[in-house]
C-alpha cells in the first residue's frame, strides 16, 4: 500500500486575543492548544473518517493538509509535498469541499463557476471538457448549469461543488462535512457518488462529518480526535468498543413494572416497547432474555449495538470526564 | 501569458455579474461621473474669483486634477477588490483563495474590475485633455510621455494604498477608514499645487504617501516653475508610485503569512 499522506506530531496553538474589558484595561490573550500532537497517515485508496466534537480540532487539521494553515510544529507530507510550504503546487494535486461554503461565483451561472476553474488550473482544454461531462451527467446536474450559484438549494449546490472540487482531477478529496443540512435524497446520491469516486478510480477520501450515517456507509477506518489529540485509530467496531461496547435490546414486554439484573438499565419504555441497554462483558445476552422471559412477560426481542450516533455520544461523554 | 488570459477571464466574469444589475451600475456611473465633476466645478469657480493660485493658472491646474482623477480612477476599477477585502476576510473566504493554485494577491486583483469608475475616469481624462488644450505651447512627445508615465505611476501608487488597506485586515478584520482620509484627502489635496499648503503637508505628499511627485513635481518642471528641486528629479519621481507600491506588497506578504499561521 502506498503512503500518500502523513502527518507527525501536527501541533497548532493560536492565540486569541480577547476584547478589553474597558478602554484602558490590558488585553487579554488565551492560548488555544488547537492540535497537540496528531499523527496518522493514510494509504491511496483508503477512505478515512476523521472524527470528533465540534472543536476538537478536525477543521484545523485538514486546512493544514489542504495547505492553508502552517502548523506550529509537526509536519506533515500529502504526496511527499509539504503542503504549507508548496501551497501552490499542493492545492494543485488535491480538492476540497466545505459543506458550510461554496468555492463557486456566487453570482454566475455554474458553467461559468467551473470554466473559470479551467483557467485557474490551467487545465487542458480537450481533457477538461471531457471530465466535465462525466462528471455533470455522474451527479446529474445538467439541468442546473445556466442557472446563478445563488439560486440553487444547498443539496444542488453541494453536487456542483463537489464536481467544481473534481475538475482538476484530484487523486486525494478533503471533505468537511459535506451533508451538512441535506435532504434524504441528495445525502444518498453524494455518498454513492463519493463511494463510486473511490472505489472505481481509486480517489483517497478524508471525509470530516458529524453525520454518522455517512460513516458507516463510506468508511472502513475511522479517525477520533478530541482536543486536539488522537484518541482511535481503527474500525467502526473499534469505536464501538472504545464507547464501552454496550448493546441495546428492545423488548416488547407485557408488564409494566419489572426488575432488571445487574449490568442492565432501562432506557426508555413507551406502551410495551422497552429499550433495555446491557454491557455483554457482566451480563451475557442470552441471560437478559432468559431473565426478561422469566419476569416481565416477553414477546419479542431484538439486540442490536447502539447506534453510532449513541456511540459517539458516550464517548464524547466520557472525553468530557476524562479532560474536563 | 497564462495569467493575462486567467485575469481578463475572472475580470470579464466580474464584469458580466455586475452587468446582472444593470439600473444599478448606470446609476453608480453617473454617481462617480457627478461626483468628480463637483470637486472640478469646484476649482472652476476658485478661479472664477481668483484668476490664478500662487502662479498657476486653471489649465496648469486642471492637468494637475486630471492624472490623479485618471490614476485614481484606473487603479479603483482594477484594485476594487482590494478595496473590499475585509468582508472577504470577515466571511472566511481568504481560505477559499488559500486552496486554488495561483497568487492570493493575484487572485484577489483579477476578482473586481470596477466598471462604474468610467465616471471618474472620463471625468479625470476630460480635465487632463482641456488643461492640456489650454496650456500657451503645446507639449512636445517626450512631455506628453512624461505626464503617461506620471498617470501609470499613480495608478500604482493608489493600488499600493489599496493594498496597504487590505493588508491591515488581516490584523483588524476590519477595514481601516484612515485609509480613506490617504486616498479620498489625498486627491483633494494632489488637485492643487503643493506650494499653497505647509510645508509640513507639502512633505507628507512629496515624501510619505507621494502622491505630488507624480502630478506636481513633474508638471511644474514641464510648465517652467521655480523648484527647490533638480530637473531630472521630475522624470525618476513616477518611481515612487513603484516603491509604493513595492512596499504595499510587502505588507500583502506579510499579512497573509500572519493568516497562514494563525488561521483567522
Amino acid at each position: 500500500m502506498q503512503e500518500i499522506i502523513r502527518a507527525e506530531d501536527l501541533r497548532v496553538r493560536f492565540i486569541v486575543r480577547k476584547r478589553r474589558a474597558s478602554l484602558f484595561a490590558p488585553r487579554e490573550k488565551a492560548v488555544v492548544e488547537a492540535l497537540r500532537g496528531v499523527s496518522f497517515s493514510v494509504n491511496a485508496g483508503e477512505i478515512v473518517g476523521y472524527l470528533g466534537p465540534n472543536g476538537a480540532g478536525k477543521s484545523t487539521t485538514v486546512k493544514c493538509l489542504s495547505g492553508i494553515l502552517t502548523p506550529t510544529s509537526g509536519t506533515a507530507t500529502v504526496f511527499s509535498r509539504v503542503p504549507w510550504q508548496e501551497r501552490v503546487a499542493h492545492v494543485r494535486k488535491i480538492g476540497v469541499v466545505f459543506g458550510q461554503r461554496t468555492q463557486l461565483w456566487w453570482d454566475l451561472p455554474v458553467q461559468d463557476s467551473f470554466d473559470l476553474l479551467c483557467d485557474i488550473y490551467d487545465l487542458d482544454k480537450r481533457a477538461y471538457a471531457q471530465t466535465c461531462r462525466e462528471l455533470v451527467e455522474c451527479m446529474d446536474i445538467g439541468d442546473l448549469l445556466r442557472t446563478p450559484v445563488r439560486q440553487l438549494s444547498l443539496g444542488q449546490r453541494m453536487r456542483c461543488d463537489l464536481v467544481a472540487s473534481l475538475l482538476h482531477r484530484p487523486r486525494i478529496l478533503f471533505l468537511d462535512e459535506p451533508t451538512i443540512g441535506l435532504d434524504a435524497v441528495s445525502k444518498l446520491s453524494l455518498r454513492a457518488f463519493i463511494r463510486d469516486l473511490n472505489r472505481e478510480q481509486g480517489v483517497t477520501v478524508l471525509l470530516t462529518t458529524h453525520d454518522m450515517d455517512d460513516v458507516e456507509a463510506l468508511c472502513r477506518r475511522v479517525l477520533l480526535i478530541g482536543r486536539g489529540r488522537l484518541l482511535l485509530d481503527g474500525s467502526l467496531d473499534d469505536l464501538r468498543r472504545l464507547a464501552g461496547g454496550k448493546r441495546v435490546c428492545r423488548a416488547q414486554v407485557r408488564k409494566a413494572d419489572f426488575p432488571l439484573p445487574p449490568g442492565a438499565a432501562l432506557r426508555s419504555r413507551r406502551g410495551e416497547e422497552a429499550e433495555i441497554e446491557f454491557d455483554p462483558e457482566t451480563l451475557a445476552a442470552d441471560q437478559l432474555v432468559l431473565h426478561l422471559a422469566r419476569t416481565a412477560g416477553l414477546r419479542d426481542v431484538q439486540i442490536q449495538p447502539p447506534s453510532l450516533d449513541e456511540t459517539m455520544a458516550a464517548l464524547y461523554r466520557q472525553m468530557g470526564e476524562v479532560e474536563g | 501569458m497564462r495569467a493575462m488570459r486567467t485575469y481578463f477571464a475572472l475580470a470579464l466574469s466580474d464584469v458580466r455579474s455586475q452587468m446582472q444589475h444593470r439600473a444599478s451600475f448606470v446609476l453608480q456611473t453617473i454617481g462617480n461621473f457627478v461626483a468628480s465633476l463637483m470637486d472640478a466645478l469646484g476649482i472652476a469657480a476658485l478661479f472664477a474669483s481668483f484668476g490664478a493660485l500662487q502662479g498657476w493658472s486653471l489649465y496648469e491646474v486642471a492637468v494637475l486634477y486630471g492624472i490623479v482623477n485618471l490614476s485614481f480612477a484606473l487603479a479603483e476599477a482594477l484594485g476594487r477588490g482590494f478595496g473590499e477585502f475585509a468582508r472577504v476576510i470577515r466571511e472566511g473566504n481568504f481560505d477559499r483563495l488559500l486552496l486554488r493554485p495561483r497568487a492570493t494577491l493575484f487572485q484577489v486583483l483579477a476578482s473586481r474590475l470596477e466598471v462604474s469608475r468610467l465616471g471618474r475616469l472620463l471625468q479625470g481624462a476630460g480635465m487632463l485633455a482641456l488643461g492640456l488644450a489650454g496650456l500657451p505651447e503645446p507639449l512636445h512627445l517626450w512631455q506628453g510621455l512624461l505626464l503617461a508615465v506620471c498617470v501609470l505611476g499613480g495608478v500604482l501608487l493608489f493600488l499600493g494604498l489599496l493594498l496597504l488597506q487590505a493588508s491591515a485586515c488581516f490584523w483588524t478584520l476590519e477595514s481601516l477608514e484612515v485609509f480613506n482620509i490617504l486616498t479620498y484627502g489625498g486627491i483633494q489635496a494632489a488637485a492643487y499645487p503643493l506650494d499653497i499648503y505647509k510645508k509640513w503637508l507639502r512633505d507628507f505628499f512629496l515624501y510619505i504617501v507621494p502622491l505630488g511627485s507624480l502630478n506636481y513635481l513633474p508638471s511644474a518642471v514641464l510648465f517652467g516653475k521655480d523648484l527647490p528641486f533638480p530637473v531630472w528629479s521630475a522624470y525618476l519621481a513616477p518611481l515612487a508610485g513603484a516603491a509604493f507600491l513595492a512596499l504595499g506588497i510587502l505588507a500583502w506578504r506579510a499579512g497573509v503569512r500572519r493568516y497562514r499561521s494563525s488561521g483567522s
